[in-house]
């Protein structure tokens, strides 16, 4: 059993950490599922464009139901709005954006996370492999920020000295959140930059494989 | 005498596909995806087809169908997960469709770059992962970079908004995604749009793909949303 996995920091809250971070004007692309939060959480003072890598700058909400559009997706395929300031390219110019060094921030949810910066997340190895832009934006984003629980469903640490899954990018993480600390990469390896209030730095190393800086 | 790229129905610009042909197909899941087109390569026969696409089909419309159909050896793709995949997945599981995973961003350079004239490009992307073994790798400014192909094909199937007589195309939303840069890629562009706005000319400022990227165009009006057809319980053929 994982005791945990239910402790800590909620998924809003972890949300709300990221996106204080990011600066006003900042082109942000969102990975699918828990990152999708973020958007919630910008305050209003800032305005952020956010980037699908299907060829969507400027995405909006999600589009109500009498306002779906088959032909204005997002990259999990759902239907999407723009917002003012937005605009449609092709894929390699999408991609562009991505790996030419043109997106300030994204974020993602991680398997493994290394010392190293190593990041797992596209495939355990099993079933249909499928990668979609992953391998692209954690070389091409400036920032590379992991959002994930702290340990796996079964109470196994995420972050590792080595990534044990098959690498989506190797030394591209710049940072984790997950509901127990926030770790940057450096290196020197994790160095806690903020930790759950309610529990003691020997707590957060019991449940972390990798060796963590706290000063 | 008047170029015309416009063509009466489907079968009229499907009929040079050929057995083991190397086809791309524009979409990125059904946005953009050139439904009406793959029904009209079901509809040739012809088989161990290389199938170049973002995704690998859902349920049995579109390329799920052509998969079920088994005309396809080969799918090269970014993302061939998905809950509503049934054939993919049925002819992956016993070992009888070949996959080549590409980055999404890499499959997009390889065939952008194959429409330039550029046979191969450094990247970034996937090194030091199980998909760069096997490539050569190359350091510049000290950091590793991985060589990939560019990735070309016999016929590109494309969905576009608009076209004119000279192939002049328009897109709508986000259902452009691959479909301008492997228009550039194939020997032989086919496309389906929803309408001809002008016969005679398109706003040359509204263009996306000029027409020397198209061979052939018909209209398809009221296409197939790939999703509600699936949920309806559609299949082809």
């Amino acid at each position: 059993m994982n005791e945990f996995i239910n402790i800590g920091w909620t998924k809003d809250e972890i949300a709300k950490k990221i996106a204080n971070e990011f600066p006003h004007s900042s082109y942000v692309n969102l990975g699918i599922g828990m990152p999708e939060l973020v958007s919630k959480f910008v305050d209003e003072s800032k305005e952020i464009i956010y980037h699908s890598e299907n060829g969507l700058l400027g995405m909006g909400p999600p589009a109500n139901e009498n306002e779906l559009d088959y032909e204005l997706i997002n990259a999990g395929k759902k239907p999407v709005t723009i917002l003012p300031g937005g605009s449609y390219c092709h894929h390699a110019d999408s991609f562009s954006m991505i790996r030419g060094g043109h997106i300030d921030y994204c974020v993602l949810g991680a398997m493994e996370v290394s010392e190293g910066g190593d990041l797992a997340n596209w495939t355990t190895g099993k079933g249909i492999p499928a990668v979609g832009g992953a391998m692209d934006l954690v070389v091409g984003a400036k920032n590379v920020f992991v959002m994930s629980q702290h340990t796996t469903k079964d109470g196994s640490p995420k972050f590792l000295k080595n990534c044990s899954l098959p690498l989506t990018g190797k030394s591209v993480v710049t940072r984790v959140y997950s509901n127990l600390a926030i770790l940057d990469v450096t290196s020197d390896g994790f160095k806690l930059k903020e930790m759950y209030e309610k529990i003691d730095f020997d707590l957060l190393q019991k449940v972390t494989e990798a060796k963590i800086i706290s000063n | 005498m008047k170029i015309n790229k416009l063509f009466n129905s489907v079968n009229d610009v499907m009929s040079d596909v050929f057995d083991g042909a190397v086809i791309m197909l524009g979409g990125f899941g059904e946005a953009g995806s050139p439904v009406e087109l793959i029904h009209g390569l079901i509809d040739t026969k012809c088989k161990d087809l290389t199938i170049i696409a973002n995704n690998a089909g859902n349920g049995k419309i579109g390329l799920g169908a052509l998969i079920g159909e088994n005309q396809v050896k080969k799918v090269i793709c970014s993302f061939a997960r998905s809950p509503k995949s049934i054939t993919f997945k049925e002819l992956y599981e016993n070992d009888k469709i070949e996959l080549e995973v590409v980055p999404q961003g890499t499959l997009a350079e390889r065939i952008r770059s194959a429409g330039a004239g550029i046979p191969g490009f450094y990247t970034q992307t996937s090194v030091g992962t199980p998909l760069a073994e096997g490539k050569e790798i190359k350091i510049f400014d000290g950091k590793e970079y991985v060589l990939e192909k560019s990735l070309k094909a016999d016929f590109a199937l494309i969905k576009a908004e608009t076209s004119d007589r000279y192939g002049n195309l328009t897109y709508n939303k986000t259902a452009r995604n691959f479909n301008p840069i492997m228009c550039m890629a194939a020997n032989q562009t086919v496309v389906q749009v929803k309408r001809i706005e002008k016969e005679e000319n398109t706003d040359p400022e509204k263009i996306i793909t000029p027409g020397i990227f198209v061979n052939k165009v018909t209209v398809v009006s009221d296409p197939i949303i790939e999703s509600i057809a699936i949920d309806n319980g559609e299949t082809y053929p």
